[in-house]
C-alpha cells in the first residue's frame, strides 16, 4: 500500500508575524518558514505505519513555490521515500488544494492520504475533508490516538478527538485521515538521513499536468491585525458589573 | 646563572631553542614594526611542535595527510570527563568524514568554506567541506550593527555587486553625538564610512550561504556541535553533534537520536564571540599563553530594528553616540543606522567590565530610546526585531595563537574586531579566507597550518588591529582620558607609538560588591518606545524545545544563592537580555535561582560576566535560539 502525505510550508510557529503595510496579507519575506507542525505529525504517523509493515511507500507532496522543495527534503530526511512538488506561484485556498490532491490521488492510487488537521497560517481545517468528499472516500479527522490497521489492510481504526471526548471510528480503505496534536511526536531528521535524502527523487509537476482548474470563488479583500486589546476595568460591586454588561457591552 | 636556571626549567622545549627565543626577544623588543614584535617569534623560527600537549608529533611527515587521519582513532573529550555522561563515544555514534569541517555558518565560517572551494577550482582538485550551524537557518543567529566595509568581500567575491547581494544602502553621512539627558551635542566624527554600506548581516550571511551551496559546500543548519573529538595524540579530529531528544531529567525521549561524529582532516572553529568549543580549545592548548596574549574583553550589544515614518527616514545616515545613558565610568555607546525599506537599526553597546552590579544594559537601552534626539526618529514607528549578542573588545592584545593540532580558530572566536571602527565583519571574513588558504596548503601540498598565523600577521587585518590597539585600553583611565587618547590616535599617532596599553581586569573580575554600589532605579516601560523583556523577547523569535536539560550549566549549583545574590545583588538577573536568570522564592520563602533556558538568545553574556565564572554556556539542541532575519 502507498501512503500519500500532504505537507505545507508555513511561517515557523515561533516567528512573530506582521501584516504587510498594504494589508494584502502577512509579510513572508525574510521570514523563517518550516513544515506545518500538523503535517509533521501526519508524516510521522505514515512513517510509523510503513515501519510496522502495513505500507510499502510513503510519498510526500507539497504545493507551492520552488522553496517547497526544502520542506519536501525535510520530509524525505524524516523517512519519506519520494517527494512530489506541484509548482504554484500563488498560495491557494483549501478547495483548490483539495482538487490538486484529488488529481494526484487518481494518478498515484494511495491506500491512505494523511494530512495535518489544519495549517497554522490559515487555520482553515478544510482540506482533508474536501479531499475525502471529492474522492468519495471515508474520512477520519482529528486523529489522536493510535491508528490501527487491520491485517488485511482493508480498514483502519481511528480515535478522534471530538468536543465530547474521544470517538473511535472504523474506516474502510482507501481513506483520508487528518492528524491532531496528540497523535505522536515527530522524529528528528538526523544528519545522516538528511544526507541520504539528497538523493531521493522529487518529481516536479505542474497544474496543467494534473488538469486542475484553479479559479477560486473566494477573493481575499483585506488582512488586518486584530484590534488592540483594551485594558480591563476593575469594578467595585456586582451592581456595577451588571450595569456595565447591560449598558456598555450589551451582552445581557 | 639565574637566566640559565630559568632556561633549564623550560621542559617543553629543547634548550637551544629557548636560548634562541630569549635572544630574539631581546633583539626585537624595541622595534615598532608589528611583524617583528616580541610576541611573534614564529615568523623567524622554524615551526617546531610547540603545542602544549607535550607529546611529540606523529612520525608521519604530514599530520594532515588523509592516511594518518584515517589511522587515528577518535577519542571523545567526554570519555575523559568526570562522569558527566556514561555513553561512550565509540559505541553507537555514526561518523561522517570530510576534508574540512567548519563550525558556524557566519561570515568567517562561510568565507573560509567559499575560499576553500575557490582554491579547489583554481588547482583543479576537490575537497569535501561541511559547515555545521546551530541556528535553524543560516543567518538565524547572526546579529550585528552593521556598517559593512566590503574590503574582504571584494577579495572573496569580486562580482558581488552583480549578484544581488543584499548590500544596497551606501553610508551617506557620519554623525557623532555626545548625549546628555536632554541634548545631543554634535562632535566631529571619528568615523569615515565613505565606501561602506549599511546592511543586515543576517541577510548577507544568508546570501553567502546560498553562494556556498552553489559551490558544493554542505551546510547543515539545526545541528549544534557539542563536543570536540580528539585522537590518541591529543589532536583535534572533528566535532560531535549534540544528542537530540533528551528530556529535562536526562532520560531519553521516544524521539531520541544520538549525535553524529563529524570528522575533518582540518577543523575550523567559527563560532563567533566567546564560542563555547573555541574557549575550550584555547584553554586546552593554552593558545593565549603561546603568544603572551592578554585575556579577551567583551561588550554586550542590544539591538532593535524599527520600521519608522517615511518622513523621518534617511537611508544611508549613520549616527554614533557616546555619553548618556551610560555614566563616565562605563565604556559604551549607541548607534542608529538608516537601512532601506523605512528600517533603522538602533542599539546600545555596553562594555562588560562595568563595575556596578546593578547596571542593567537592557534597561539602559530602553532609556536611550526616550532621549529626545532618538525619540524624534522612532516616534510613530514599530519594532520589527530585537536581539542581543556579546562582541570582542580586546583587539590586538587579546588575539590568541589561532592554530592548534588539527585546525584553527577564525573570526570572532579568536577576536579580530576593530574596536575604534566598531567593525569586525571584514576582519572575520579575511581571517576565514586566510585559514582556508592555510588549510588548502596543508591538505593539498603538505604544508603546515601555522601558515595561517604567518599570513594573518602579513595581512591588512594585522596592520589595522595593530594601529587600533590603544584606543580601548585608554578608557581604563576614564572617559576624558580615553577620548583624549582617541583623538590623539585618530589625528596624529595612528598607532605608531612604541608601547601597547594593557587591558584592565577581566570583565568578570571587574564587578564591585553590591554593598559598595548604588542600586539604579529604572523607569517602567511605556509600551510604545520602551518595552519589558518578554515583549522584546517575543520579537527575537527565540524558542527552544522546552523538554531538554538546561544548556546553562552551573559548575557549583550553590554559588548563585551563596555568592551572586548576597555579594553581587544577582547581576545575572540584570545583564541577561533575555531574563533567563530569575530569583524566585522556594517553598520555604528563600530565594532560589530559576534558569529559564528556553529564553536564551545565545549572547554568552553570562559565560563572560558571572563573577565566579560559575555559569557555563553550553550548546542546546540544534535549531533552537533566536531566528533573526533582518538583524
Amino acid at each position: 500500500m502507498k501512503i500519500l502525505v500532504a505537507v505545507k510550508r508555513v511561517v515557523d510557529y515561533a516567528v512573530k508575524i506582521r501584516v504587510k503595510p498594504d494589508k494584502t496579507g502577512v509579510d513572508t519575506q525574510n521570514v523563517k518558514m518550516s513544515m506545518n507542525p500538523f503535517c509533521e505529525i501526519a508524516l510521522e504517523e505514515a512513517l510509523r505505519i510503513k515501519e510496522a509493515g502495513f505500507a510499502k511507500e510513503v510519498v510526500a507532496v507539497s504545493i507551492g513555490p520552488p522553496q517547497c522543495v526544502d520542506t519536501l527534503r525535510t520530509g524525505l530526511a524524516m523517512g519519506a521515500d519520494r517527494g512530489i512538488h506541484v509548482e504554484a506561484n500563488s498560495s491557494f485556498l483549501p478547495l483548490t488544494i483539495a482538487k490538486i490532491l484529488k488529481s494526484l490521488a487518481d494518478v498515484e492510487n494511495p491506500g491512505l492520504i494523511f494530512l495535518g488537521k489544519q495549517a497554522i497560517d490559515d487555520d482553515c481545517n478544510q482540506t482533508g475533508q474536501m479531499v475525502a468528499a471529492l474522492l468519495g472516500w471515508p474520512q477520519a479527522t482529528f486523529a489522536s490516538k493510535v491508528v490501527v490497521l487491520d491485517k488485511d489492510k482493508q480498514f483502519a481504526t481511528v480515535d478522534r478527538e471530538v468536543d465530547g471526548g474521544l470517538e473511535t471510528l472504523s474506516v474502510d480503505l482507501p481513506a483520508v485521515i487528518t492528524t491532531d496534536l496528540r497523535l505522536n511526536q515527530p522524529r528528528y531528521a538526523t544528519l545522516p538521513n538528511i544526507m541520504k535524502a539528497k538523493s531521493k527523487p522529487i518529481k516536479k509537476m505542474t497544474l496543467e499536468d494534473l488538469k486542475v482548474d484553479i479559479k477560486s470563488d473566494i477573493e481575499i479583500v483585506e488582512v488586518t491585525e486584530p484590534p488592540k486589546r483594551k485594558s480591563g476595568v476593575i469594578v467595585s460591586s456586582v451592581d456595577e458589573l451588571i450595569d456595565k454588561l447591560k449598558n456598555e457591552a450589551h451582552v445581557v | 646563572m639565574k637566566k640559565m636556571k630559568a632556561l633549564l626549567l623550560d621542559h617543553h622545549r629543547p634548550l637551544s631553542f629557548t636560548i634562541m627565543h630569549r635572544f630574539l626577544l631581546k633583539l626585537s623588543s624595541s622595534s615598532t614594526n608589528p611583524l617583528r614584535n616580541s610576541k611573534f617569534q614564529r615568523l623567524i623560527l622554524p615551526s617546531l611542535n610547540l603545542f602544549a600537549s607535550g607529546s611529540p608529533p606523529p612520525p608521519s611527515a604530514n599530520p594532515y595527510s588523509a592516511d594518518s587521519f584515517r589511522k587515528s582513532r577518535a577519542f571523545s573529550s567526554k570519555s575523559r570527563a568526570l562522569g558527566v555522561r556514561c555513553i561512550s563515544s565509540e559505541a553507537g555514534r555514526e561518523a561522517i568524514e570530510y576534508d574540512v569541517v567548519i563550525i558556524g555558518a557566519g561570515p568567517a565560517g562561510l568565507s573560509a568554506a567559499i575560499r576553500l572551494k575557490q582554491l579547489c577550482q583554481e588547482k583543479n582538485t576537490d575537497l569535501s567541506v561541511c559547515v555545521v550551524e546551530k541556528g535553524a537557518e543560516v543567518g538565524g543567529h547572526v546579529i550585528s550593527g552593521n556598517v559593512f566595509e566590503p574590503l574582504a568581500l571584494d577579495e572573496l567575491l569580486p562580482h558581488w555587486r552583480q549578484e544581488q547581494a543584499p548590500i544596497e544602502v551606501a553610508a551617506s553621512s557620519d554623525k557623532f553625538w555626545f548625549l546628555t539627558k536632554d541634548r545631543a551635542i554634535p562632535l566631529p566624527s571619528p568615523f569615515d564610512n565613505k565606501g561602506n554600506y549599511i546592511i543586515s548581516l543576517s541577510q548577507l550571511v544568508r546570501w553567502l550561504g546560498g553562494k556556498a551551496e552553489e559551490l558544493g559546500i554542505e551546510i547543515y543548519p539545526g545541528f549544534s556541535a557539542s563536543e570536540v573529538l580528539y585522537n590518541a595524540s591529543d589532536e583535534v579530529v572533528g566535532i560531535a553533534t549534540k544528542d537530540m531528544g533528551i528530556s529535562k531529567d536526562g532520560s531519553k525521549k521516544e524521539t531520541f537520536q544520538p549525535g553524529v561524529d563529524i570528522k575533518g582532516r582540518v577543523t575550523l572553529f567559527a563560532e563567533g564571540c566567546r564560542g563555547s568549543l573555541s574557549e575550550k580549545i584555547i584553554k586546552k592548548y593554552k593558545l593565549r599563553e603561546e603568544v603572551n596574549a592578554q585575556h579577551q574583553t567583551y561588550a554586550l550589544g542590544i539591538k532593535e530594528v524599527w520600521e519608522i515614518d517615511e518622513s523621518k527616514h534617511n537611508p544611508g545616515e549613520v549616527i554614533h553616540a557616546l555619553g548618556w545613558p551610560l555614566d563616565p565610568k562605563t565604556y559604551g555607546g549607541s548607534f542608529l543606522y538608516h537601512m532601506n525599506d523605512r528600517q533603522v537599526a538602533l542599539g546600545l553597546v555596553v562594555a562588560l567590565n562595568y563595575k556596578n552590579p546593578f547596571l542593567n544594559p537592557y534597561e539602559e537601552f530602553q532609556k536611550l530610546k526616550h532621549h529626545p534626539a532618538i525619540k524624534r526618529i522612532l516616534e510613530g514607528g514599530t519594532v520589527l526585531q530585537y536581539g542581543a549578542r556579546t562582541l570582542n573588545e580586546g583587539g590586538f592584545q587579546s588575539i590568541p595563537y589561532p592554530v592548534f593540532p588539527g585546525g584553527a580558530i577564525i573570526g570572532c572566536s579568536a577576536g579580530f574586531l576593530n574596536v575604534p571602527k566598531i567593525k569586525g565583519t571584514h576582519t572575520a571574513m579575511k581571517s576565514g579566507m586566510l585559514a582556508a588558504e592555510a588549510a588548502f596548503g596543508a591538505l593539498h601540498e603538505g604544508s603546515n597550518m601555522n601558515t595561517y598565523w604567518d599570513s594573518l600577521r602579513g595581512s591588512w587585518v594585522w596592520k589595522e588591529l595593530y594601529a587600533a590597539r590603544n584606543y580601548r585600553p585608554a578608557f581604563e583611565y576614564g572617559l576624558i582620558p580615553g577620548l583624549a587618547v582617541s583623538a590623539m590616535e585618530h589625528y596624529v599617532l595612528k598607532g605608531k607609538v612604541p608601547f601597547t596599553l594593557k587591558h584592565g581586569k577581566a570583565d568578570h573580575e571587574a564587578t564591585d560588591l553590591a554593598r559598595k554600589c548604588k542600586p539604579i532605579e529604572y523607569p517602567k516601560p511605556d509600551g510604545v518606545l520602551s518595552f519589558d523583556v518578554p515583549t522584546s523577547l517575543y520579537r527575537s523569535n527565540t524558542n527552544h524545545d522546552h523538554d531538554q536539560p538546561s544548556h546553562l550549566r552551573l559548575k557549583d549549583p550553590k554559588i548563585p544563592e551563596k555568592v551572586n545574590l548576597p555579594e553581587y545583588g544577582a547581576p545575572e538577573s540584570r545583564y541577561c537580555p533575555a531574563r533567563v536568570y530569575e530569583y524566585v522564592e522556594d517553598e520555604e520563602g528563600k530565594p532560589k535561582l530559576q534558569i529559564n533556558a528556553q529564553n536564551c538568545l545565545h549572547c554568552k553574556a553570562c559565560d563572560i560576566k558571572d563573577p565566579k565564572q560559575n555559569i557555563e554556556w553550553t550548546v542546546p539542541e540544534g535549531g533552537g535560539g533566536p531566528a533573526y532575519s533582518v538583524m
